[in-house]
Parts: C-alpha cells; sequence; structure tokens
C-alpha cells in the first residue's frame, strides 16, 4: 500500500493507555496535593498540574508533538493571547 | 488539455487544511472558556472564604469521578481514530460507541448533581440561595454556567459522534452499468443466471431498444475514498472532544477541590 505523509507517525495504541494512566494518576496527584491544607499554595499547584495534563492531551491524544510548527507556533499564539489577556486584568484588578 | 480535465475532475482531498480549520475553531472555544476562567478567578481573589465554602458543598466524589470518565472517554478517541487510521473499521466503530457511553456517563452524573443542588433550592436566581452570602451566589453563578456550557460542548461532541458512526458505517456499493454503445450488441438477446452445472436458474425478457441501461448492483463497501475523508472527519471529531476534556481538567480542580 502506498505510504501516506500523514501516516508516518502512527503512535501506538500502548502510548495512548501509558498517556490515559499519567492522567488519572496526576488526576489522583491534584486531589492529594490539594487536600494536604497548603492553603493558597494548593491551587496553584492544582493549576499547574492541570496544565501538564493539557500538554500531555494536546501532544499525544490532540497530536500536537507530530504536526508541523504552524500548528505549534499556532497554539502558541492562542495560548500567549489568553495569557496577557489575564495577566492584563490582574494587574488591572490588583492595582486599582 | 485532458490532463488540465482530469486534475479538476479529481476529488479534493486536503487534511491538512482541515485540520488547521478546526485547530482555529478551537482557539476561539479557548477564548471562551478563557473569559469565563478569568473571570473565576478575579471572583475567587475578592470572595476567598465563601468559594472556599461553596465550593466544599460540591461532592468531590462525583467531580473525581467525572474527571475519571472524560480522561477514558478521551483515551477511547483517540483509539477510534487510530483504529480507522490502520483501517480496523470496525474497531474503531466500537470505540466510537464507547466513548458516546462515557460521555453520556458524564451526563448522567451531572443529570443528578445539578438535581440534587436544584432541589435544594440551589440554583441561580433562587429565593433560597440569595439568602447565602454575595460570594457564594457568585460561586454557583459561575459553577451553573461553566460546568452547563462544558455540558452543552459534551452534548455536541455526542451528537458529531453520532453522524461520524453513520458515516464510518456506511457502506456503498458501485454498479457495473452497461449502457450506450455497449448495450447495442445485446439487443435482442437476454440476461441469464446460470448456475456451476450450467443450468439456467433464471432468464430476462429479450433487451429492447427500450432498455438505456443494464445494471448490477455490487456488495456495499467502503471505498479507499470513503476511508481517507472519514479518517479526517474523526480526527477533527477527535481534536474537538479532547479540548473538551482539557476544559474539564481544569473546570475540575476549581470548583470541587479548593475547598478541600
Amino acid at each position: 500500500m502506498e505510504k501516506k505523509p500523514e501516516h508516518s507517525h502512527l503512535i501506538t495504541f500502548g502510548t495512548y493507555v501509558m498517556v490515559w494512566l499519567a492522567l488519572l494518576i496526576l488526576t489522583g496527584l491534584t486531589v492529594t496535593v490539594v487536600g494536604l491544607n497548603l492553603k493558597n499554595f494548593a491551587i496553584i499547584v492544582a493549576i499547574f498540574i492541570a496544565g501538564f495534563k493539557s500538554t500531555l492531551v494536546l501532544n499525544y491524544f490532540m497530536h500536537l508533538k507530530y504536526e508541523s510548527t504552524l500548528f505549534k507556533n499556532m497554539v502558541y499564539v492562542a495560548i500567549f493571547t489568553l495569557v496577557i489577556i489575564i495577566a492584563l486584568t490582574f494587574t488591572d484588578i490588583s492595582f486599582r | 488539455m485532458s490532463q488540465t480535465g482530469e486534475l479538476i475532475l479529481e476529488k479534493h482531498y486536503d487534511p491538512i487544511g482541515a485540520r488547521i480549520g478546526m485547530w482555529l475553531f478551537l482557539f476561539t472555544e479557548l477564548l471562551l472558556f478563557g473569559g469565563l476562567f478569568l473571570l473565576y478567578a478575579i471572583y475567587l481573589k475578592r470572595f476567598p472564604e465563601e468559594f472556599h465554602y461553596a465550593s466544599g458543598q460540591l461532592d468531590q466524589f462525583v467531580g473525581a469521578l467525572n474527571t475519571i470518565i472524560l480522561l477514558t472517554s478521551s483515551l477511547t478517541m483517540v483509539l477510534s481514530v487510530a483504529s480507522l487510521q490502520r483501517h480496523y473499521r470496525k474497531l474503531a466503530i466500537f470505540f466510537l460507541v464507547l466513548t458516546f457511553l462515557l460521555g453520556a456517563a458524564f451526563l448522567v452524573n451531572k443529570y443528578f448533581e445539578w438535581g440534587h443542588k436544584i432541589s435544594h433550592g440551589i440554583y441561580p436566581g433562587s429565593s433560597e440561595l440569595m439568602l447565602h452570602p454575595k460570594g457564594e451566589i457568585m460561586f454557583y453563578g459561575l459553577y451553573y454556567s461553566m460546568t452547563g456550557l462544558h455540558g452543552l460542548h459534551v452534548i455536541i461532541g455526542m451528537v458529531i459522534m453520532l453522524f461520524l458512526l453513520y458515516f464510518i458505517s456506511k457502506k456503498t456499493s458501485n454498479p457495473v452499468v452497461l449502457q450506450g454503445d455497449k448495450l447495442e450488441k445485446f439487443i435482442g438477446q437476454s440476461l441469464s443466471l446460470v448456475d456451476n452445472s450450467g443450468r439456467i436458474l433464471w432468464k430476462s425478457n429479450p433487451i429492447t431498444e427500450d432498455v438505456t441501461q443494464i445494471e448490477l448492483v455490487t456488495k456495499g463497501e467502503v471505498s479507499d475514498e470513503n476511508l481517507r475523508s472519514n479518517e479526517v472527519k474523526l480526527h477533527n471529531a477527535g481534536l474537538y472532544w479532547h479540548l473538551v476534556d482539557i476544559i474539564w481538567i481544569f473546570l475540575f480542580p476549581l470548583f470541587y477541590l479548593i475547598a478541600m
């Protein structure tokens, strides 16, 4: 059969299952860390872990890791835009 | 130029373009939810105690269970895409049905969760909730709008899955057709079905000039072209489903865990 370029990085079923396991473990970790009663720090850790979980989903489940730089740059621009919006709003809220 | 004609007839196939389009759409979704997350963060900063208390009133177990359900549904979705890429059509359908059922399980949990809260008079605009402190009213307002909008996305994702199940299951038959010049030499003759011992099982009426074509319908099959276009569609549906999953990954700690 003719080899198609978009099939050049077929990810194995096993890799997907490993990513899924990692996501479940990280969910358990979030619940544990938040349960440690770290007050405000807990929410920061929880968001950090959520961010890490998202990169796993983006890279493997959404194949971003295997896409061209165009796709990666598009995602960076979108996330950067969101970060700017959040940062600017917070500077406004904090120094009002 | 005959070659140009062939090029025009060739079916348009651009998987990368299709994926770029889907990603661009997902960015609008990201900003839609991003705005709501921003709103949440601002009110969390303003009413930390009330958010802390109200969050404790949510059922952490159901929240965690729904997280596991949604993460698993993302796995089955990606396995469905991977199966179709390897041309395992039936396996792709199996995983897609599984994803659909997990989505339904998520919604059933959400239904009971919301139902429980609503039966206690906790819903936006209720007289019971209005007696609560302002921060709690904000918390529940955000809780209902954000998980509600997320739930709507789950429903939309499931509808898309139904369409894909139809597209992937669909088989087309490519009939063998005799017409025009090829048919002319059969005029006056008849068609017959013959078994391997030479016995005539069935014989048609003679073919007259009125007959415009002889058509043999083949057994339904999946064409390569269909398979390729379904791969693109399923991949994009998967992207949408994973984004819905990512949003929940953030919603879960923000609403269910900040009280712990």
